[in-house]
């Protein structure tokens, strides 16, 4: 059949089951939204503020659904606009497909008006990119670029396309192909046959050889990665650990692939982790990590990380075993099918002196005085007045350290935050994305005062789509967790940290159409708390705060993990 | 048991074959530059199978940066396959164009010499230079530049090393590593 090479692009997102995309058009876009006005019952585009916002939406919709993200945008600024967003999602393996259209093919390479090498720029932060010169491989590079994305280790893919191979005049053959039947079609097939590609399995005897080690250890340690939430693989993980009766530590992409408030949880791990993970890592015999890649934030020392236990790593990429941290043994593949395999083999096994000796370390750590609203405050309101199965959103600094060790989460998708990446600003975007793909459960996004001054004109998406996103702004006058360095390291300097300025957080939502609280009690966060959940539509709560709170306990970078700066 | 990482700094030669998709010379490439080594050289031709090519690289390090860009390697996607070829295990040449001052009759006369001593080929004479070509290992080519250089060298083009493994074994034999890392590539 002969359709409208833009047409099969829309058809091409069908296939995928893609009924929500988030953008921004523009010049060399035109022709694609032009179609996709033709598609508006199908597909629903989410306009953004700004690109940026867009792609942290895809990011937070991928995130939050397990589905692929889809994100336009024209060529560019448009393009480049979206590279922070394709970088946060790159480094936090996030599965989102961008589409970006190039200028025609006889300005390319002139330095014409919007013109940018897109390809170029994102190969770093992608998994991979396609320049799209010719009409008839759509199909093709759409199917590919959706199982790219998908598949192995998730991630972000752009393809661009020259705006001429979008004109309204090209003509292509096409067929619609449900993306459960295209894996053996075309350039995938092509794919797969060049590597020689089988159904995945892990190895056998790998498994064997982990669950010889389990029966030989004492003092095992689990730690839950960010791989067990984007395999979606939280109950044989659980399994797992009670099979075990192991501690869990669970790092900041790990959060939600272990239920935050179950026995076995030792907390956070790494930089600003509990002492009862930090001290279980120096301290145990086995670590099995899934899904970690040991990050400087959680190895702060890769020398001296877990130095009494046998390590071993299970990861579906294979480049982060023996990255950061040397391990004694390791599994590649998915960490769904890995530990199902592995809970066949184990029996029950029962550690009760080393949970007693580990788990109690997990208290909270020692709350500052204060007469002034504090974070932790904000945050218990926020739990005990929010459904268990909120999903929170965060920015990145104090209030995403404070989100991430005060709320219990327990499900894989229920926390957003950009823990890889660090990408101040991601927040707003990714609840946007979130409340999309999950229109039945209530988002929170919390951020602070220099975050949300960032990407805060994602407000008017908020207010147009009326989504009743909930963002509370952990307003200290500061880049809080900056100054906390700079507290702790560099002699109380605050170079540059103190936001001592506008704009009125509350004025703010209200001239964007929403409902904004100034809170400065807990009764008063309670009370605002409430009448947002039950607005209906957007608010913003500017919980007023210390500019000297910390986020405790600490590690500083580099140092040994149980060396803690602050208790 | 823990890896041990030979430490010393050494050239490495990485034989790498990829898909011939647009882009993957310099996706390869920007594997090194990001990590801010240089590379010595780096060479990319056809082979037996088409749509796919074969780039050498000789870099300089040691065995952890250089098994940590063989895995960054591995995991990009048109790449099919990595090995590590040392000196013992590997057959390795570059070939070189040396353009070489040679106005009167001594010097010619002596560059036909040197040439023949290396088994080099001279393939171009003009009334004031000879251009010579040699191939073989790189101490060759570079012990006959460093002669050449009386005579004054105009010019060289190389071709940077191209090496292949000794005996049986190929770059397209399977093994376990393979798999683990096709497992991230795994679009089915």
């Amino acid at each position: 059949m002969k359709i409208r090479a833009t047409q099969a692009i829309m058809e091409c997102l069908l296939e995928q089951e893609v009924d929500t995309v988030f953008g921004y058009p523009g010049g060399s876009i035109l022709n694609v939204y032009d179609e996709l006005y033709n598609y508006r019952d199908k597909i629903t585009h989410i306009l953004t503020a700004h690109e940026q916002g867009a792609a942290h939406a895809a990011d937070g919709y991928a995130r939050s659904t397990g589905k692929v993200g889809v994100c336009f945008a024209t060529s560019g600024p448009g393009a480049t606009n979206l590279t922070t967003g394709i970088a946060t999602a790159y480094m936090d393996s996030s599965p989102v497909v961008f589409l970006t259209c190039n200028v025609a093919e006889p300005y390319l390479g002139k330095d014409s008006f919007q013109e940018v090498d897109i390809t170029g720029i994102a190969m770093p932060i992608t998994k991979a990119t396609y320049l799209v010169r010719d009409a008839q491989t759509i199909p093709d590079v759409m199917r590919e670029a959706f199982a790219v994305a998908a598949t192995g280790r998730p991630g972000p893919v752009l393809i661009d396309f020259l705006k001429n191979v979008t004109a309204p005049s090209v003509e292509i053959d096409y067929e619609f192909v449900p993306w459960t039947q295209n894996r053996r079609l075309g350039s995938i097939k092509a794919l797969a046959d060049a590597h020689e590609l089988k159904a995945p399995e892990p190895n056998s005897d790998d498994i064997d050889i982990l669950a010889d080690m389990i029966a030989q250890s004492e003092k095992p340690l689990l730690i839950c990665g960010g791989g067990v939430v984007r395999a979606r693989a939280d109950k044989e993980f659980r399994e797992l650990a009670e099979k075990l009766d192991a501690p869990v530590a669970i790092t900041v992409m790990g959060g939600g692939g272990f239920p935050g408030g179950h026995p076995l949880t030792a907390g956070m791990i790494g930089m600003h982790g509990s002492q009862a993970s930090n001290v279980a890592c120096n301290e145990c015999d086995l670590l099995i990590a899934v899904g970690c890649r040991f990050s400087d934030r959680v190895a702060l020392q890769p020398e001296t990380f877990a130095s009494q236990a046998k390590i071993v790593q299970i990861d579906i990429d294979r480049s982060e075993i023996d990255k950061n941290v040397l391990t004694d043994h390791h599994i590649v593949g998915n960490a769904k099918r890995v530990l199902e395999l592995l809970n066949q083999r184990l029996g029950q096994y029962s550690h009760p002196e080393w949970k007693e000796h580990i788990l109690p370390l997990r208290q909270p750590s020692i709350p500052r005085v204060s007469e002034q609203l504090t974070p932790k405050q904000v945050l218990e309101t926020i739990r005990r007045l929010a459904p268990q199965d909120t999903i929170v959103a965060t920015d990145v600094g104090q209030h995403q350290m404070w989100s991430i060790q005060h709320f219990h989460f327990d499900y894989p998708g229920q926390l957003l935050t950009s823990g890889g990446f660090g990408t101040m600003g991601f927040g707003l975007g990714a609840a946007i994305g979130a409340k999309m793909g999950n229109p039945d459960k209530v988002v929170v996004h919390t951020t602070g005062d220099g975050c949300f001054r960032m990407n805060c004109n994602e407000l008017a998406t908020v207010e147009h789509y009326k989504l009743p996103i909930i963002t509370v702004v952990f307003n200290n006058g500061t880049l809080g967790m900056v100054r906390q360095w700079q507290h702790l390291i560099y002699h109380e300097r605050y170079s540059e940290t103190t936001l001592d300025r506008g704009p009125d957080f509350v004025k703010l939502a209200e001239a964007y159409g929403l409902k904004g609280f100034r809170v400065t009690t807990q009764a008063e966060m309670e009370k605002a708390f409430r009448e947002a959940l039950s607005a209906g539509c957007g608010c913003v709560i500017d919980c007023m705060l210390d500019m000297d709170e910390m986020v405790r306990p600490m590690v500083a970078g580099g140092a040994h993990i149980t060396d803690f700066l602050l208790h | 048991m823990k890896k041990e990482f030979d430490m010393t700094r050494k050239a490495y030669t990485l034989s790498i074959l990829v898909r011939d998709v647009p882009g993957v010379l310099s996706q390869v490439a920007r594997l090194f530059s990001r990590k801010g080594y240089n590379i010595e050289s780096i060479v990319s031709g056809e082979t037996d199978r088409p749509g796919v090519t074969r780039i050498t690289i000789v870099v300089h390090g040691d065995e952890v940066m250089i098994s940590q860009l063989a895995a960054q390697c591995r995991k990009l996607i048109p790449v099919l396959a990595v090995k590590l070829l040392d000196e013992k295990s590997s057959i390795q040449r570059e070939f070189a164009l040396i353009k070489v001052q040679a106005a009167d009759r001594n010097a010619r006369d002596e560059v036909i010499q040197m040439a023949n001593i290396f088994r080099a080929k001279i393939i171009d004479v003009s009334h004031e230079t000879l251009t010579v070509a040699i191939f073989g290992e790189r101490e060759k080519t570079d012990a006959l530049t460093r002669l050449l250089e009386d005579y004054g060298v105009l010019e060289i083009a190389k071709t940077g090393t191209i090496a292949i493994e000794r005996g049986r074994s190929t770059i397209y034999d399977d093994n376990k590593i393979k798999e683990e890392y096709n497992y991230g590539k795994n679009v089915l």
